[in-house]
C-alpha cells in the first residue's frame, strides 16, 4: 500500500478548502448537463491544487477524463510540483451524491479519494467523498 | 538500471505496486504489445492488468507512446524506437446510469 493510501485510511476525514469546493460545483452547473471532472492534486493527503479536465465520454451520464490529460497530469505536472493525486471529482448532474455502480466498477485509483458532486437539488449542490477500493465504498466526510 | 537502448516505461501510482515502488521502468521491444510482454514478463501480475484474456489491452487502460494514444496509431502493434518512451495511464471514467 502507497503512503497516500495509507494517509487516506488514517484519517476519518478529507480537508477540501472552500474554493476548491465552490469551483467544482461552479464547473459542474457550467458543463450541465453533462457531467464534468477533474482531479485534485496535493502532499501528504492534503489538497494543494484543482485541474479541472475534458469529459471525453458521450452523452451525458457518463465521464472519463481526457487520458491525454491525465498523462501530461501523472507523469509531468504532479512530479514537477512534488504533488500527487489525492482526490478525483465528477458531478451527477440529476442523481445522488453517491457512487453508482458503474462508478464503482471503474474506480482504477484505490489511492484516490472520489469526490461527487450532486445537482439534483438545483439550489442545494451536494457534495460527498468516498473511498472505493475492490467494490467497497466509504464515505469520508468532507471538513473546510 | 536505465539503459540508452530500451524504451522507457512510466508506470502509473496505482500500478507501482507491481514494480517495486517504481515509476519508470526500461524493456525491451520492437513493438507496444513486445514492450508490454516484456512488461508483464518482468513483473508478474502487471500483464493481467493491461489485457484482457485474449490479449488485447483492456478497454480502460490507455497506452501513449511519445505522447500519442497506441489507439489512435496502430494499437498494439504500434512500432517503437531505441529510447521510446510509453506511458500507461488507466481511465479514471465512471457513470451516472444504473
Ligand atoms: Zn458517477
Amino acid at each position: 500500500m502507497s503512503d497516500a493510501a495509507s494517509q487516506i485510511e488514517g484519517i476519518a476525514s478529507f480537508s477540501l478548502p472552500e474554493a476548491m469546493r465552490a469551483a467544482i460545483i461552479e464547473q459542474a452547473r457550467r458543463e450541465a448537463p453533462r457531467e464534468c471532472c477533474g482531479i485534485i492534486a496535493g502532499r501528504d493527503g492534503m489538497p494543494t491544487r484543482i485541474y479541472p479536465t475534458t469529459n471525453i465520454a458521450a452523452g451525458n451520464s457518463l465521464y472519463e477524463i481526457d487520458p491525454a490529460e491525465l498523462i501530461e497530469l501523472e507523469f509531468r505536472e504532479m512530479p514537477a510540483h512534488g504533488t500527487e493525486l489525492v482526490a478525483i471529482y465528477h458531478s451527477h448532474p440529476v442523481s445522488p451524491a453517491h457512487p453508482s455502480a458503474t462508478d464503482i466498477a471503474l474506480a482504477f485509483w484505490p489511492d484516490a479519494l472520489y469526490l461527487i458532486c450532486s445537482l439534483q437539488k438545483s439550489d442545494f449542490p451536494q457534495l460527498r467523498g468516498f473511498r472505493i477500493r475492490d467494490g467497497a465504498v466509504t464515505e469520508v466526510p468532507l471538513v473546510p | 538500471m536505465s539503459t540508452d537502448d530500451g524504451i522507457h516505461v512510466l508506470i502509473p501510482t496505482p500500478l507501482r505496486g507491481f514494480t517495486g515502488g517504481e515509476a519508470r521502468v526500461d524493456v525491451h521491444g520492437g513493438t507496444v504489445g513486445e514492450a508490454l510482454e516484456a512488461l508483464a514478463v518482468k513483473f508478474p501480475g502487471l500483464g493481467e492488468r493491461l489485457h484482457d484474456e485474449d490479449g488485447q489491452l483492456r478497454r480502460f487502460v490507455n497506452v501513449f507512446v511519445n505522447g500519442q494514444n497506441v489507439r489512435d496509431i496502430a494499437g498494439t502493434a504500434t512500432e517503437l524506437s531505441p529510447g521510446d518512451e510509453i506511458g500507461i495511464i488507466p481511465a479514471m471514467a465512471g457513470g451516472d446510469a444504473s
